[in-house]
């Protein structure tokens, strides 16, 4: 992430902003946290377009607006955070535009290789899933640079899918099972004690069953790096995974807020974690937890800001006005 | 002139006729067919998690049994309605391989219910022409509710319309699982090379295969949960998911209709630009 260079009131701003953020995360981590949540970043494109602004560009505030969130689930200690960055089903669109993403791609991932970028500040491992056969060269050489750039960093992971679709995650991992059995089967039968083995599997209700299980197929899914994930955000108001995460999200919390990706902010993420803690007891079957509580939360929160705002105003003998309406902003 | 004034007024008499005839044809259509809904947007596969019946029973301080009793119903009248307004194919979760964790009466209770469903309702879908197929992992239902299913997956086998499916102990996990087992059974006989196996194989072997519209357009889950709980995983990939607050004992046919609306109006792109 690029740093700010302000002036001494907007530095300190800053600071108080993330001092409210911590606070706000631990209120918030009062009840249960997500350890995973993974993002679809849908809206680029329109927000662009909303305000007639080139193409690619809405890309460019996306990312933006994506280093934001990884700076905050980091702050809050999620451990594990997805992105769907490019889809296999994105090269349909127009050459010039797959390209443009290709190019912004590289150089962002390039940017992640230095020493003070966000994943390196905060520790992460990141990882490139998807068919990364499908991608150019120099996009495949950056992300495996990057791969092995981040391999010593422990607090948290963070995975990209680019070239991505879950189903075609789901068949790559059950054609690599099936061609290890295969091997196996083959090795097997030249030594002659391949019979047995098929005796053993039997023909009817036992077909297939000593061949292979789920961890077989799990084990070599792109996704192992991480557990499922408790939150899948998709952003735009579409509520549709589009061959995202679709083995591991059997018990996701679907958020889906109608704002664009470029849009998405701090207070996205604390309601969605919010929805998530309200809903968290349904896994658990335990009665939902009360409104009542939430509200609690909220007042907390909003009070304390209130409080600080008015501490602020009273400092600033009116001039604080100014910081009160950039507050909301730099927030 | 007077002479064909009778005829005049005999053709023009006819006329009006024919047109008030063909009038009340249209009217008699648009009458059919909701406001609000074009027939050419319908999604040609729904599917529904039919969640809440337990929640609805508490809050009323009925016994949970009750709940899906309700449910029940409302599910027969859900599927009439969706097979008149031109759906292909509807799939409900009436069971997931999950759910065996629940209170054994209640269990034992659900059992005999879906026995009672095949051997009643059943004759109302086949009366409405639908083809009934139950989907899961059959072998762990009691033997009498398996041969009630082969009785009724046989007896509707030839008719024309809507496709019901019914996912009786089914989950998305399941599903994979099952045809990635019938995958490797073929690769281990030599039928299937493992460099064959690709997307379209793999779509065969699932439980839904083998119909024109597999994968569902719309995906209604009620009681205002979030999310798919283990539901069809792998054919929901571009579906639109729509999640309703009401319990499933108290979604109705306007309910229905509105979400089909909210279908309509949702842009599907697949990953490109253009909408479809």
């Amino acid at each position: 992430m690029e740093k700010r260079k302000g002036n001494q009131p907007t530095q300190l701003l800053e600071g108080l902003c993330s001092f409210l953020r911590a606070y706000i995360f631990s209120v918030l981590s009062i009840g249960p946290m997500p350890r995973h949540i993974a993002f679809i970043m849908d809206g680029n494109r329109r927000y662009a377009k909303n305000r007639n602004l080139e193409d690619g560009t809405g890309h460019r505030v996306g990312y933006l607006a994506l280093t934001n969130m990884l700076r905050y689930c980091y702050e809050l200690n999620v451990k594990y955070v997805t992105i769907y960055a490019f889809s296999i089903d994105n090269f349909k669109r127009r050459p010039e535009e797959v390209q443009s993403t290709m190019n912004l791609m590289q150089e962002k991932i390039e940017g992640l290789i230095q020493k003070d970028s966000i994943v390196n500040k905060h520790g992460v491992r990141v990882y490139f899933i998807g068919n990364l056969k499908l991608l150019n060269n120099s996009v495949k050489i950056s992300a495996e640079r990057a791969m092995k750039a981040t391999a010593h960093n422990s607090k948290a992971v963070l995975s990209i899918c680019m070239a991505y679709t879950s189903t075609d995650e789901i068949m790559h991992a059950i054609e690599k099972s099936c061609k290890e059995k295969q091997d196996e089967f083959r090795i097997l039968d030249m030594s002659g004690a391949g019979y047995g083995l098929i005796g053993l599997g039997g023909i009817g209700t036992d077909n297939g069953k000593s061949l292979i299980n789920l961890k077989d197929v799990e084990e070599h899914m792109y996704m192992k790096v991480a557990p499922d994930p408790d939150i899948i955000i998709r952003t735009s108001g579409e509520t549709r995974l589009s061959n995202f995460l679709l083995w591991q999200s059997s018990s996701s919390l679907l958020y889906s807020p109608r704002i664009l990706w470029p849009e998405i902010g701090f207070w996205h993420l604390v309601r969605a974690i919010l929805e998530f803690q309200r809903n968290f007891a349904y896994l658990k079957k335990k009665p939902k937890q009360s409104l009542v509580g939430l509200l609690v939360v909220n007042l907390l929160i909003s009070g304390f800001v209130l409080v600080l705002c008015f501490l602020l105003y009273r400092c600033m003998h009116g001039s604080g006005l100014i910081f009160l309406v950039s507050l909301p902003l730099m927030w | 002139m007077g002479s064909h004034g009778p005829i005049i007024a005999c053709f023009s008499g006819l006329a009006s006729l024919l047109k008030f005839r063909l009038a009340a044809t249209s009217n008699a259509d648009g009458a059919k067919f909701p406001e609000g809904l074009k027939r050419e947007l319908m999604p040609k596969h729904v599917a529904i998690i039919m969640d809440g019946n337990r929640r609805w029973a508490k809050n009323r301080g009925l016994p949970v049994q009750l709940g899906h009793k309700a449910g029940e119903e409302v599910m027969k009248r859900i599927a009439v309605k969706c097979s008149e307004l031109g759906v292909k194919v509807l799939t409900v979760f009436a069971f997931s391989t999950e759910n065996w964790v629940r209170p054994q009466e209640e269990v034992g209770f659900l059992m005999k219910l879906f026995e009672q469903v095949i051997q009643t309702d059943f004759n109302d879908f086949i009366r409405h022409d639908m083809q009934i197929s139950i989907i899961g992992d059959k072998s762990r239902l009691p033997k009498s509710l398996q041969s009630l299913i082969t009785t009724a997956e046989e007896s509707s086998k030839s008719n024309k319309g809507m496709r019901l499916f019914i996912a009786l102990n089914y989950s998305g996990r399941y599903d994979i699982t099952q045809a990635t087992k019938k995958i490797a059974s073929k690769v281990r006989d030599g039928i299937l090379s493992a460099q064959d196996i690709d997307e379209g194989t793999f779509d065969q072997h699932l439980e839904t295969s083998k119909i024109d519209f597999p994968n569902p357009d719309l995906l209604i889950r009620t009681s205002g949960e979030l999310r798919l709980s283990n539901f069809m995983l792998w054919q929901i990939a571009y579906t639109e998911l729509l999640f309703v607050e009401k319990l499933f004992p108290e979604f109705n046919e306007g309910d229905l209709l509105e979400a089909l609306r909210s279908f309509q109006r949702r842009q599907r792109r697949y990953g490109g630009t253009q909408v479809y």
